[in-house]
Order: structure tokens, then C-alpha cells, then sequence
């Protein structure tokens, strides 16, 4: 065995991979609940892989066909139900936990430096997630994969000048029909899952090189022993292998009652419209995105049109998510962590989560008076977090951090 | 053999042309992969106009057909519903009556009364059902009153589902709502009296 290894060391650095990243890689110890998304996400980047290739398998990417490949899956492929609500419920596990772990970066300012090209490429990647679920629900060519592709593709129509020409491009036609589809199956299965897998690859290997935060926001790298071995950290393997693995044991038992009792989750994780077939000349009564996208929805419905133009709105929605790039340049806190951070932080904070939960909440409400004015409010907190937080970053009185780890 | 000195200033310069060939021939090669995109010669062939016959429409009716994978509503409007859309009341509350401002290119120079249809045949309207504010097709709900749009201001015409834009019978877009422009008129002609065909303007008579 150990020559083998050797065999192996000689021509691949195997044992020094292993060491750097999981048996030498020091995790600081007082790791809680909110550290367990980043593993669960790759859990679930795994397993869309590979449920998707296996509905790759047995699906046609034609608006002839797309929609009884479907069901065909569903109706006559052995299990095929079983792999196909893995994979729809999983885009949804996977955006539950996406957020949770950008609550976490949120809650112990983990987007500061020097992790701030760690969060960077969580937000590529996070976008990035947004558009290949958004694709993904397109294939299946039902009411609202057509009508969620007219909506979300007319929204290139709106830039100025360029808009209309942009949009047919996109489309590959007049009107979005077989170019359309086909085009975002290549998108979805090849180009989009190769983009994220090397950007997670190059996400971790970032952590990696700077040292997890935690919970108290401390740099445990600042406080090492006399063999060069941060005082507050344990090897990640196997003390954070074996944690994980129980963790990821207690999410698929949650995940396995979702995908068994629960596939559409009452029209959250599929919607009722898109069990029917669809029909360019009718739209749905009822027409909204999936929750994950709900929250820049009601920023884009919010924002009425200026100078005869949508534009305003579609730009209103893409700045939603873009601002979240500069957050570790908009952060001018001394501290971290939420623990010990200002309580006026940690009202303003709360006030943004609620804000976000609300807009998100509004996103799948029909258009009312009083929702559009609420949208509207939500949506002036929602950027006035990021707008006012070089101010409000630094107001108030912050507790002392501690030299070492807590709890 | 001559003490050889590197001239770094010749190097950066060689570095710098290099890179620029090389991004020129980058782009030239991503051309043919972008063009792919563009709609193939068989979509474009497909935008031929077609005929509806329209002998049955009943007032109050609407059909709706494809034309260049887009629907079209044909429907045929009642004397009160004309009047209505004539009605100063109404007016008021639309972004752009008489589209001539953010509205000016939705509809053929031939279409320009308060009804937007072919002069002497008001009555039947023809539209394109594409809200123009994301692209959904607006429901027909031509009934005025309506208490969910709004009661006694609601003259009769268009819901969008997606946003809650509205738009009266003749296509016109309510100022305050989501959409910036009334819907579009398809370019159209009576080859009858009782057959459209949509995609070809009117002959000047």
C-alpha cells in the first residue's frame, strides 16, 4: 500500500493534495449550524449532475417532443419519476441551502477581507445557479416554462437600441419556440454545469488558501502553536468529514419526504400549469417565477416604466443582484461577526432579511394596489441596506472581540 | 560572442502586438459561433402572411390565431363597446390615445381612429396579443365593471396576468401600468369583406 502511494507521490503530488485540503486543512472549532451549507451545497451539486445526466438519458430537447419526453420519463421510464423529482425538488434544496449559506456570510461578515474574492465567485456562481434553474424549467415545455421563458427573455428586449435585435438573437427566432429550447438545453446540461464546477473548484480552493471564518469572526490563523498549527483549529478530516456526514444524513431524510410526499410542494417547487403542455396563444391566469427568483420579480414589478421604457425595472432588478458584489466594500465595520457587532446593526440587519423574505413573499401575489405600494417599500429597504452601509457600519458601539474561539 | 542585452522596450511592444492580433483573430472566430444564434434561413422563410375567415365572428367574440408564432386576436366590438372607446372618460385614463407619442410605431399609418382598425370596419379589431411590457398575452375581459379591475372605471379590454398591465378594447395601454406602449396592429388588409389576411397592408384606395 504505502508503495503504491509512493508510486503515485512521485508522479502526483496525491498525499500533499490530501494533506493541504482535508487532513492538514485547519477548520476552526467552534463551528455551528450555519457551517454546514457550503458542504451540502457541493452534496447537491452532485447529485443535479447526476440525476441530470440520467434524465439526458430519456429526454428530447424539441418543442415537438419535450413535453412528452416528460412525461414519458414520469409515466413509463423504471424509476424515472423518482429520478426527475430528484432533480426539480433538488433545484430547490439547492437554492434553500444557497441562501442559508449566504445568511451565514451575511451573519459573520465572512464577505470581508481577506475573503473577498472567496464571496466574489459565490455571487458568479450564485447567479449563475439563478440562470441554469431558470433554463432548467424551460425544458420541460409546459405553460409556465414557455411563459417564464417570454417573460424572463423580453427583458433583453427592453435595453435601449440594441434591445430588439438582442432579443431575437437570444431567441433564435421571432418568437420563442424549438431555436429557443434547444439552444438552452446546450446551455443548461454542457456550458452552464462546466462554468460552475470549475468555478466551485477555484471557490474552495480560495478558502482554502485564506482559512474559514467563524462565528466569531476571528482569525484563527493569527494564533498558532509552536508547530506552526492554529491554536483554535482541528484538521477538517475527519473531525469535520464525519460532522458533515451525519448532517448530509439528516438532509436527505428531509429531502427524501419532499421528493416522495411532496414533489410540487403546493405549486413552490412545481407549478400546477406546467403539467400542461405549452400553448404560445394563451398565458396562465396566474403567471409567477419559481420562489428563488421571486424576491428580484417584485423588484422588477415595483419599479414603474420611465420615459415610455421597461428598462428602468429590468435595470432596478439586475442592480438587486449586482449590488451584492460590493458588499465587502460597502462594509466599514471593525468587526465581523453579529456577535459583536453594534445592536443598531443588528436591527438594520433584520430589517433587510425581513425586507427580502417580503419582496420574495409579494413575488408570487397577483398585482394589487396595495402589493405594488408594499413592493415599492420593501424594494427602498432592500437597496438602502447596501446604499446607507457605509454609514451604518460604523454606528453604534461594538463589544470586544476575544483573542480565541468561543463556544 | 558579443555580450547579448535584451531590449525590454521592443519586448513589452512585441507582447502588446501579439495580443492584439490575437484578440482580433479571437473575435473574427467567434463570429460564425455567435451568428449560429441568429434565426436560421428556415425561421426567417416562416413569416408568411395567412387568411382568416371571419363571417362567423359574433360581436363580443374573439378568436385568436398564429401569425409569425405570435398570437392575434380578431374580435368584434359592439356598438356600446365603440362608444365607449370614443368616450372622453376613458381617454383620459390611457398613457397615449392617439399614439402618436411613446405609441407612435405600434400600428399601421392606416389605423388611426380612437377604434385603431381599418376605416369603415371598426367593429372588428385586429391586434397582436403580446402585452409590451415582457411579452405575455393579456386576458380578454371585455365586460365593463369588472370589480377586480377595478370596478366602474374599467371600460372593458385587456388584463396582463404576468404584471397587471390594461388595456382597452382597442389596444390602448392605461397610463400607470407596467407597459410603456399600447399593443401592437399587425400590418393587415380585407381581402372580403369577410376574410382578413394578416401580414399585408392595406391597398391605398
Amino acid at each position: 500500500m504505502h508503495n503504491k502511494q509512493s508510486w503515485i507521490d512521485q508522479r502526483f503530488p496525491l498525499t500533499k493534495v490530501i494533506n493541504e485540503h482535508l487532513a492538514e486543512y485547519y477548520t476552526p472549532r467552534n463551528f455551528n449550524f450555519w457551517y454546514f451549507f457550503g458542504g451540502l451545497a457541493v452534496v447537491m451539486l452532485i447529485m443535479q449532475l447526476v440525476t441530470g445526466i440520467f434524465l439526458t438519458m430519456h429526454y428530447k430537447p424539441d418543442a415537438e417532443y419535450a413535453f412528452a419526453s416528460v412525461e414519458y420519463i414520469m409515466r413509463d421510464v423504471e424509476w424515472g419519476w423518482f429520478i426527475r423529482y430528484m432533480h426539480s425538488t433538488g433545484a430547490s434544496a439547492f437554492f434553500v441551502i444557497i441562501y442559508l449559506h449566504m445568511m451565514r456570510a451575511l451573519l459573520y461578515g465572512s464577505y470581508k477581507g481577506p475573503r473577498e474574492l472567496i464571496w466574489i465567485l459565490g455571487m458568479v456562481l450564485y447567479i449563475l445557479l439563478l440562470a441554469e434553474a431558470f433554463m432548467g424549467y424551460v425544458l420541460p415545455w409546459g405553460q409556465m416554462s414557455f411563459w417564464g421563458a417570454q417573460v424572463i427573455i423580453s427583458l433583453f428586449g427592453s435595453v435601449p437600441i440594441v434591445g430588439p435585435d438582442l432579443l431575437v438573437w437570444i431567441l433564435g427566432d421571432y418568437a420563442v419556440g424549438d431555436a429557443t429550447l434547444n439552444r438552452f438545453f446546450s446551455l443548461h446540461v454542457v456550458v452552464i454545469p462546466l462554468i460552475l464546477v470549475v468555478l466551485v473548484f477555484l471557490h474552495i480552493v480560495a478558502l482554502h488558501h485564506v482559512g474559514s471564518n467563524n462565528p466569531d469572526g476571528i482569525e484563527i490563523k493569527k494564533n498558532k502553536d509552536a508547530d506552526g498549527i492554529p491554536k483554535d483549529g482541528i484538521p477538517f478530516h475527519p473531525y469535520f468529514t464525519i460532522k458533515d456526514s451525519v448532517v448530509v444524513v439528516g438532509f436527505l431524510w428531509i429531502f427524501c419526504a419532499v421528493v416522495f410526499y411532496a414533489p410540487a410542494l403546493n405549486g413552490y417547487f412545481l407549478e400546477a400549469p406546467n403539467f400542461i403542455e405549452a400553448n404560445p396563444l394563451k398565458t396562465p391566469e396566474h403567471i409567477a417565477p419559481l420562489w428563488y427568483l421571486t424576491p428580484y420579480y417584485s423588484v422588477l414589478r415595483a419599479i414603474p416604466p420611465l420615459f415610455g421604457s421597461q428598462f428602468p425595472g429590468v435595470l432596478g432588478m439586475f442592480a438587486a443582484l449586482g449590488v451584492f458584489f460590493l458588499l465587502p466594500w460597502l462594509d466599514r465595520s471593525p468587526v465581523k461577526s453579529i456577535r459583536y457587532r453594534s445592536p443598531i446593526y443588528k436591527w438594520i440587519l433584520g430589517a433587510f432579511v425581513v425586507s427580502f423574505i417580503m419582496l420574495g413573499w409579494l413575488g408570487v401575489q397577483p398585482v394589487t394596489p396595495l402589493y405594488v405600494l408594499l413592493a415599492r417599500i420593501f424594494t427602498t429597504l432592500y437597496f438602502s441596506f447596501f446604499i446607507l452601509m457605509p454609514w451604518f457600519s460604523t454606528l453604534g458601539k461594538t463589544k470586544e472581540v476575544p483573542e480565541r474561539v468561543t463556544g | 560572442m558579443s555580450e547579448q542585452t535584451i531590449d525590454l522596450k521592443k519586448r513589452r511592444f512585441l507582447t502588446k502586438a501579439t495580443s492584439v492580433v490575437g484578440a482580433v483573430g479571437v473575435g473574427f472566430a467567434a463570429w460564425p459561433f455567435l451568428s449560429t444564434w441568429k434565426p436560421s434561413a428556415k425561421a426567417k422563410a416562416a413569416g408568411a402572411p395567412i387568411d382568416v375567415d371571419i363571417s362567423k365572428l359574433e360581436a363580443g367574440q374573439l378568436v385568436r390565431v398564429l401569425w409569425r408564432k405570435k398570437p392575434v386576436w380578431i374580435f368584434k366590438r359592439d356598438e356600446k363597446a365603440l362608444e365607449s372607446l370614443d368616450s372622453e372618460d376613458l381617454i383620459k385614463s390611457l398613457d397615449d390615445p392617439d399614439g402618436t407619442g411613446n405609441s407612435k410605431n405600434q400600428q399601421p399609418n392606416y389605423v388611426t381612429s380612437n377604434f385603431r382598425a381599418i376605416k369603415n370596419k371598426e367593429s372588428v379589431a385586429v391586434i397582436v396579443g403580446v402585452c409590451t411590457h415582457l411579452g405575455c398575452s393579456p386576458t380578454y375581459r371585455p365586460e365593463p365593471g369588472a370589480a377586480d379591475l377595478g370596478g366602474d372605471s374599467w371600460k372593458g379590454g385587456f388584463y396582463c396576468p404576468c404584471h397587471g398591465s390594461k388595456f382597452d378594447l382597442a389596444g390602448r395601454v392605461y397610463a400607470g401600468v407596467p407597459a410603456p406602449t399600447n399593443l401592437v396592429i399587425p400590418p393587415y388588409q380585407y381581402v372580403t369583406d369577410s376574410l382578413i389576411r394578416i401580414g399585408v397592408d392595406q391597398q391605398k384606395t
